[in-house]
């Protein structure tokens, strides 16, 4: 292809363009990059002198920190086996069975979803869940999130499973198998790149939740990473860097690793409502 | 093996053409069902009713609240102080100067360019930006907010350093344009969602439309104008409601300010916070909520009436 001398200018400044923006958002983020493995880390942009893995040696030496991750662990995976198999069944049913109203209750499920969002009925879900006598628990969290994320598990796999040709469950069925032979057998397997893709949705977005967990829970045994890290640079007075930007590191791998996964693995494909 | 549900399958099957008889999908329905009734469908009407009491966290309402009518609004509407800082008025201004200026200016505007840059730019370029502005969409709010405080410290902050750099003064901005630094922060952290959703509206137009342009000479910026923004139109229209919904109900701008200094970005879900569970007052709190939800209510309803419209 030929390129006109104005083009060509015109497709260099489109990459710096392109370069500075990219640029700027790398900036606050640069920071994490080192201060990690610098032993004498500050809140300055600084390469590490020489490079160590002290501080992560201190984050594992910190029994806080580490009963933080353990917790932060405990209510994600609790959280996504509930919406994964709630939202898988209701899915189901909602793409399979002829249930009066089940348009309206797709329609209704989201309108609720968005409605209520966490920061505006952080009144009423502290009030069940303390009337439910569940303050300061894992399941408080789980069961919380499970309910919150549900709607729009739901909607992603009901999609999913109506692009699925009936075909399948039909000929088992003619085969001799009942319904529910039907849907553990053959369509749960084909299902299942879409449960992925709703389970790693609701892990990554409860390991990184702090306002929920934050009102939930009180005693330093039950808090997840994220209000553990909030509080070591809030409520510390001169906060640790050191430790805070190991373990910052430590707590974001798993969100960057489930990244990689869903990319590698499908591709990026986003839905309307991946964030919570 | 029997025979029998065999041949009484398809009967069944002809009569209603499921899969699943109504008893199973009613019972495949319940868990999520329950769920979603207890956290999602019950706190929205709950909150309705503790909204007219004077509930607290502690003391003799806790467990005993009054039916105080209205009260609780005509306080968060109360004239006389409606505007002044820490009251509901400012916060509900302030959030509505911050969903306009990091949203819908911010958001979508960055967004729509970032999404047209990297069109046309080498891959590796396209690669490394896009790395960055998603890593700042994708990592954990907390973390987020603890490279923002480091990035905007005053003495040691990489901004800081930079504007030393080329030749500018410090500033302590966290304490000195605290609005305008949740502005670029929430910007900033929440681009990537407009400019994968408009990236991929622009990809879905037929290359044939840009060729045709292209022989005809048009620039990019002709382009730009006449072809890809006519086209995605009703994603803009999608992208503008869903992050004004986002940002309106974010908490995440706490991590940085905690709503200070002196509530100059008590955004209305940290002042809701703040009465509920800083001051106690649960029925005032829910009262913030009730109008939180009737605004979200509002959005959601034109979002979902535009699906439907695409739809049917």
């Amino acid at each position: 292809m030929k390129l006109t001398l104005p083009a060509f200018v015109g497709r260099i400044a489109f990459s710096a363009l392109a370069a500075l923006i990219g640029a700027a958002f790398a900036l606050p983020l640069l920071w994490f990059l080192f201060a990690p493995f610098n032993a004498r880390a500050e809140l300055g942009l600084a390469v590490p002198d020489p490079w160590t893995l002290s501080n992560f040696v201190t984050v594992f030496g910190n029994s806080f920190a580490v009963q933080a991750l353990w917790n932060s662990l405990i209510q994600s995976v609790g959280g996504v086996i509930l919406v994964g198999a709630a939202a898988t069944l209701a899915a189901y049913a909602l793409s399979r069975s002829s249930l009066p109203g089940k348009g309206a209750v797709t329609y209704i499920l989201l309108l609720f979803s968005s409605v209520v969002s966490g920061s505006a009925a952080m009144v009423p879900i502290f009030l069940i869940v303390s009337a439910a006598g569940l303050i300061d628990t894992h399941l408080a969290v789980i069961l919380t999130f499970a309910g919150g994320l549900l709607p729009t598990a739901m909607f992603i796999l009901r999609d999913f499973i109506d692009s699925i040709p009936k075909s399948y469950e039909e000929s088992a069925m003619v085969a001799g198998a009942s319904p529910v032979q039907a849907f553990f057998d053959v369509a749960l397997p084909v299902i299942r790149p879409g449960i992925v893709v709703v389970v790693v949705w609701g892990f990554v977005n409860i390991w990184g939740s702090f306002l929920i967990p934050f009102i939930l829970l009180r005693s330093d045994d039950q808090m997840p990473a994220s209000v553990a890290i909030y509080s070591f640079y809030s409520e510390a007075g001169t906060p640790i860097v050191t430790l805070l930007a190991a373990y910052s590191l430590i707590y974001s791998l798993p969100v960057i690793a489930l990244y990689l996964f869903v990319s590698w693995k499908f591709g990026f494909r986003f839905f309307g409502g991946i964030k919570a | 093996m029997t025979t029998e549900p065999v041949s009484d399958q398809p009967r069944r099957k002809l009569r209603n053409f499921a899969l699943l008889s109504n008893r199973a999908g009613a019972a495949f329905l319940t868990p999520a069902g329950l769920l979603v009734s207890v956290f999602v469908i019950v706190p929205f009407f709950w909150i309705i009713f503790v909204s007219f009491t004077n509930r607290t966290l502690l003391g003799k309402t806790a467990l005993n609240p009054e039916f105080v009518g209205l009260a609780n609004y005509l306080t968060l509407f109360d004239p006389s102080n409606f505007f002044q800082r820490g009251q509901f008025g400012f916060s509900l201004i302030l959030t509505t100067q911050f969903v306009l200026a990091s949203a819908l200016l911010g958001q979508a505007l960055l967004g729509l360019l970032l999404a047209w840059l990297i069109q046309t730019v080498p891959p590796w370029v396209k690669r490394i930006t896009e790395t960055f502005v998603i890593a700042a969409w994708i990592l954990p709010e907390v973390v987020i907010g603890f490279a923002w405080f480091a990035f905007l410290d005053r003495d040691q902050g990489t901004l800081n350093a930079l504007l030393t750099g080329v030749g500018l003064p410090k500033g302590d901005f966290l304490l000195e344009q605290p609005f305008w630094v949740i502005v670029v922060f929430n910007t900033w952290r929440g681009a990537a969602f407009s400019m994968m959703l408009f990236g991929s509206a622009f990809s879905s137009i037929p290359p044939s439309y840009f060729q045709a342009a292209d022989v005809a000479g048009a620039s990019s910026w002709q382009k730009f104008k006449d072809i890809g923004l006519p086209l995605i139109r009703g994603h803009i229209v999608t992208d503008l409601i869903l992050i004004t919904m986002w940002t309106f109900n974010t908490f995440t701008p706490f991590l940085l300010t905690n709503g200070g200094p002196s509530y100059r970005t008590e955004l209305v879900s940290i002042y809701n916070y703040r009465v509920a569970f800083h001051d106690f007052q649960f029925g005032k709190g829910a009262a913030v909520g009730v109008i939180m939800m009737l605004i979200n209510l509002a959005f959601a309803l034109v979002y979902l009436g535009i699906g439907r419209k695409k739809k049917g």
